[in-house]
């Protein structure tokens, strides 16, 4: 005689599919090649930034910060991008698609990561160039509060609820908190600032610097946008791994309620 | 001075999120792959 523990659990084996053909996860070929481009992108700007680039006149050494400092803010602003423009095609009825949610969830993880590691930098580079870690600078001011926003949208995604109000919810919230970017962008223009105004993104187009460091900026910009291209897909693919791996365990957790509930 | 006290450490803590950020999302996503078939994936 079977008992509904005992069916139970076979239900629970037969539902997962046995995997079939190679298991690589969340990689394909073309994130294969993004990767290797990154991974041996990485290692030369370190020699590019820590040996190649000359000093700055003024700086000294601490000018080669900048090389993972700017590229580090380039990114958040990318990411946080992404995430604004799929949160509004999200909103919009007729692209709206669960795939979206996920490219913007993603996107603001990697955000986040990138301007906590842009302050951290910038610490670092503030201390030997304007004598303190932090000051209450209007572009500092408004950088940490866009990493607390992107926190609490991420908070916001972990809150219990369905896929879709879930994903409603984090697209307004996405919105919202991108409103701050602007404004980091353009705090150095609008209030008086420690922090030094645009070296290569010039109205103008007159790039603030020369040769060896000029190039080296470009290719920290190209590397981390590869590398930002990387964590993008493979990130989006995990998110769809877990959506998938939620509504498997809702499916075994009905199945063995209802089991239960089932007269012996 | 600021090469080994702001330099090294800006390049050790950016490159060491990065390479730890993205071991995680590889093991975490192998870890969520394990059970799905290959064909059911829609980046295959």
């Amino acid at each position: 005689m079977t008992t509904p523990s005992a069916t139970t659990m076979e239900t629970s084996a037969t539902s997962l599919p046995a995997p079939s053909g190679p298991v690589s996860a969340t990689g394909t070929k073309a994130t294969r090649v993004i990767g290797v481009l990154a991974l041996v992108g990485l290692p030369i700007l370190v020699l590019l930034g820590l040996v190649a680039s000359p000093e700055d006149v003024e700086m000294g050494d601490s000018v080669r910060i900048m090389y993972v400092h700017v590229p580090s803010a380039w990114l958040a602003y990318l990411a946080f991008g992404v995430t604004a423009l799929c949160s509004v095609f999200y909103l919009w009825p007729r692209t709206r698609s669960l795939t979206l949610d996920r490219f913007a969830g993603a996107s603001a993880e990697i955000g986040v990561l990138f301007t906590g590691l842009a302050l951290a930098t910038g610490m670092l580079w503030g201390r030997p160039t304007w004598g303190v870690f932090w000051t209450w600078d209007a572009r500092l001011t408004s950088t940490a509060l866009l990493f607390l926003l992107f926190l609490g949208y991420l908070a916001i995604r972990r809150l219990a609820a369905p896929p879709e109000v879930r994903a409603k919810r984090a697209a307004i919230a996405g919105l919202i908190a991108f409103i701050d970017v602007p404004i980091v962008h353009l705090s150095v223009d609008w209030w008086r600032s420690l922090h030094q105004g645009a070296t290569v993104a010039r109205r103008d187009l007159d790039a603030q610097l020369d040769g060896t460091m000029l190039f080296t900026l470009f290719f920290a910009l190209v590397v981390f946008t590869l590398t930002y291209v990387w964590l993008l897909l493979h990130r989006q693919r995990q998110l769809w791994l877990e959506d998938q791996q939620g509504d498997a365990s809702l499916e075994r957790a009905i199945a063995e309620r209802r089991a239960e509930a089932r007269p012996t | 001075m600021s090469y080994a006290q702001y330099v090294i450490p800006a390049y050790v803590l950016v490159m060491g999120s990065i390479a730890a950020f993205a071991a995680v999302l590889v093991a975490r996503g192998r870890r969520l792959g394990r059970d799905v078939r290959h064909e059911d994936k829609p980046w295959t």
